[in-house]
């Protein structure tokens, strides 16, 4: 039992963080809701009593897993690059744009778009990374400077070029049936990008576990003078890891696009980049991981949402209780001690077990 | 002349330069006094929008500005109690600590707004107080300099009076010393008997309690209403005001002048025809290659440095 404790004590860690989180929003319902127990009700099973909104469950995890990805594999070399808010926002903006001007068949418009989208975020992830590898810039000032330059530059091309005037609000063009993704579960918005999503995080996962570039990323991020002594390309390094962190966030902004409104129609940025924050650090940077702590925000966020219609109660309350939740996971010195004891506990009972043989 | 030219070269113009430019003075210091402990703190957003917001609410259920003012203070330096406690007592790491204090103060302020006015989006339904504007007496009659300068909020005269406390406490007091050498070498300073961690907290409180008057300033005389989101990134211009200033007072102070400058003429152009959206991107453009410069710079300086030394 307590091997495992140990083995897993960052995973069990997470764990309480999350229930210590859960039951902080318990406390707020009852606290400020009415009628307590029908909120309760409607922020943690909301999500599950109907169909479409079961839907809107897995259709909001698939963002948030590419974000999730986008900011994990900077993170893993060691980059503080925040921008997928940013590559997804003009990704989206540019692939619209793309899109809604281009006219061929759908197995060449769908993987064009995406890759015209991908393309934009790997472009926004290449300024800071080379800012960072060839200038040491701050790539954490950069990427959050560039989020603000990629929602305006990307409002301007969809308000000034793209913007369907018969559609009565501010929206992009529809885009062409070619590059729509199909939503292939009836009574629900579930689309091909989910599904693109997870096999993302499985590619990501062997590209960082499994691959040299993958290696090189990893051990740049856990010890950056290591990795050059040992004949690295940090350069190389720091620049590829925020190139593909840009891309796939923009991907992630492309199907959600191409998948859900069919048309660009964020006039605010949606905060999936920050969601991504989130997730990286509760899944600790593994694309697994990252899987199951999106679905986790997902879930919150849509029983937050059904919260928020039905009772007194505004969905804010979850970004504060995922505030918490981060503060405790990333607090190194949470429960530190109780790992300790447990640590002396083992190493004593070894001690007592070697001791007839000395 | 050209209109544009003309509004330029107008004193209104340099009177809005000095409005815009107090909330990221106040900022600005709060980061360049984490930064030179070593600790730079990235949560001024999160500072600068619960002290805007706790200022609005208190001087509008009590009808007190002193309150406002010192509640508005106390929550800020409470922040930066929280982001010390995590940062050095839970060893959190201080970024993304305080990622999730910037998050943690977007989502509270906005919960608390919809639980007192049944809005998201401002507190314009609530009456808030602001603090008065202050008319200098003999320099307000000076034809151009008194418009420019005379006529301010009262938080602006005291973000310049704060340049000067700033550097009187770096340069001119004990604590002083302290941070500054806790942040260029922990080792030696911890060898002298300093107590790192406490000095870093300090520094940290004091970041707290300069964001507070940026957010207090923004919601109580920018303008006299809270707005969900309402620093608007304000708080990361400020690390990069201060790393352009190298986070010394005067060039702190006049890295976030260089912002202002650059907002100001976004504000002024706006009305030109050109996007707003442009215009609008404007600054954190110019950030990104302010920032770029900067940091050429000091790596060009760092390698003739190394050269000499090889010499």
């Amino acid at each position: 039992m307590e091997k495992f404790l140990l083995k897993y004590f960052n995973l069990i860690r997470a764990v309480i963080a999350i229930l210590i989180g859960i039951i902080i929003s318990v406390c707020i319902v009852y606290i400020i809701s009415k009628e307590p127990g029908f909120s309760l009700k409607s922020l943690f099973l909301g999500p599950l009593l109907s169909k479409s909104r079961f839907g809107n469950f897995i259709e909001t995890a698939s963002p948030i897993i590419f974000c999730g990805l986008a900011i994990a594999i900077p993170f893993q070399a060691g980059q503080f690059n925040i921008g997928a808010e940013g590559a997804l926002f003009i990704g989206a903006a540019v692939g619209t744009a793309f899109g809604v001007s281009t006219n061929m068949p759908a197995f060449l418009h769908i993987p064009l778009v995406l890759l015209v989208a991908g393309l934009t975020g790997a472009f926004w992830g290449f300024i800071p990374g080379f800012l960072k590898a060839k200038w040491n810039t701050s790539e954490l000032v950069v990427s959050l400077m560039l989020n603000y330059v990629a929602y305006f530059i990307g409002l301007y091309l969809i308000n000034f070029h793209f913007r369907d005037k018969a559609a009565g609000w501010l929206v992009s063009y529809k885009l062409p049936e070619t590059a729509w993704l199909i939503q292939f579960v009836s009574g629900t918005r579930i689309h091909i990008g989910v599904i693109i999503s997870l096999g993302f995080a499985v590619l990501v996962y062997y590209f960082l576990y499994h691959t040299t570039l993958g290696y090189e990323i990893r051990t740049s991020g856990f010890n950056i003078d290591f990795a050059r002594f040992g004949g690295i390309n940090v350069f190389k390094v720091i620049i590829i890891a925020q190139v593909i962190g840009g891309f796939i966030a923009a991907i992630g902004g492309m199907t959600e696009v191409m998948g859900i409104h069919r048309r660009f129609n964020w006039q605010i940025s949606p905060g999936y980049g920050w969601d991504g924050v989130v997730v990286a650090i509760i899944g600790r940077n593994n694309p697994l991981l990252i899987i199951l702590s999106s679905l986790f925000l997902a879930y919150l966020r849509v029983g937050g949402r059904i919260l928020n219609l039905l009772s007194d109660i505004p969905a804010e309350m979850i970004t504060i209780i995922q505030s918490i939740i981060i503060l405790l996971i990333t607090a190194e010195a949470f429960l530190a001690g109780w790992k300790y004891r447990i640590t002396v506990r083992e190493a004593k009972a070894k001690e007592v077990g070697h001791e007839p043989s000395t | 002349m050209n209109p544009l030219l003309k509004s330029i070269f107008s004193p209104q113009f340099a009177f809005a330069i000095i409005r815009v430019t107090t909330p990221l003075l106040f900022a600005a210091i709060g980061v360049a006094i984490s930064a030179l402990s070593g600790s730079i703190n990235i949560g001024l957003e999160g500072i600068m929008l619960i002290s805007a917001f706790f200022g609005v609410i208190i001087s509008a259920f009590t009808g007190s500005l002193v309150l406002a003012l010192i509640g508005g203070i106390l929550v800020g330096i409470g922040m930066g109690a929280l982001l010390g406690y995590f940062h050095l007592k839970l060893k959190a790491d201080i970024i993304i600590a305080a990622i999730a204090l910037n998050m943690f103060a977007s989502g509270i302020t906005i919960f608390f707004l919809y639980i007192f006015t049944h809005d998201k989006g401002t507190s314009s339904s609530i009456t808030s107080l602001v603090f008065p504007s202050l008319q200098i007496p003999i320099i307000k009659e000076i034809p151009i300099l008194g418009e420019i300068i005379s006529g301010h909020n009262v938080l602006t005269y005291f973000a310049l009076i704060s340049v000067a406390l700033f550097y009187y406490l770096i340069y001119k007091t004990s604590l002083g010393l302290r941070i500054r050498a806790v942040g260029q070498n922990p080792d030696a300073a911890e060898s002298v008997g300093v107590n790192i961690n406490r000095i870093k907290l300090y520094s940290l409180l004091l970041s707290g309690f300069f964001g507070s008057f940026g957010g207090l300033y923004l919601s109580m005389g920018y303008v006299s209403w809270f707005s969900r989101d309402m620093t608007a990134g304000r708080g990361f211009i400020a690390i990069a005001a201060a790393a352009l200033g190298g986070n010394f007072p005067l060039g702190t102070f006049l890295g976030a002048l260089f912002f202002g400058i650059v907002n100001a003429i976004a504000i002024y152009i706006a009305p030109l025809g050109i996007p707003s959206e442009f215009i609008n991107s404007m600054p954190y453009i110019v950030t990104v290659v302010a920032l770029a410069i900067y940091s050429i710079r000091l790596s060009r300086k760092k390698k003739m440095l190394s050269k000499k030394e090889e010499i």
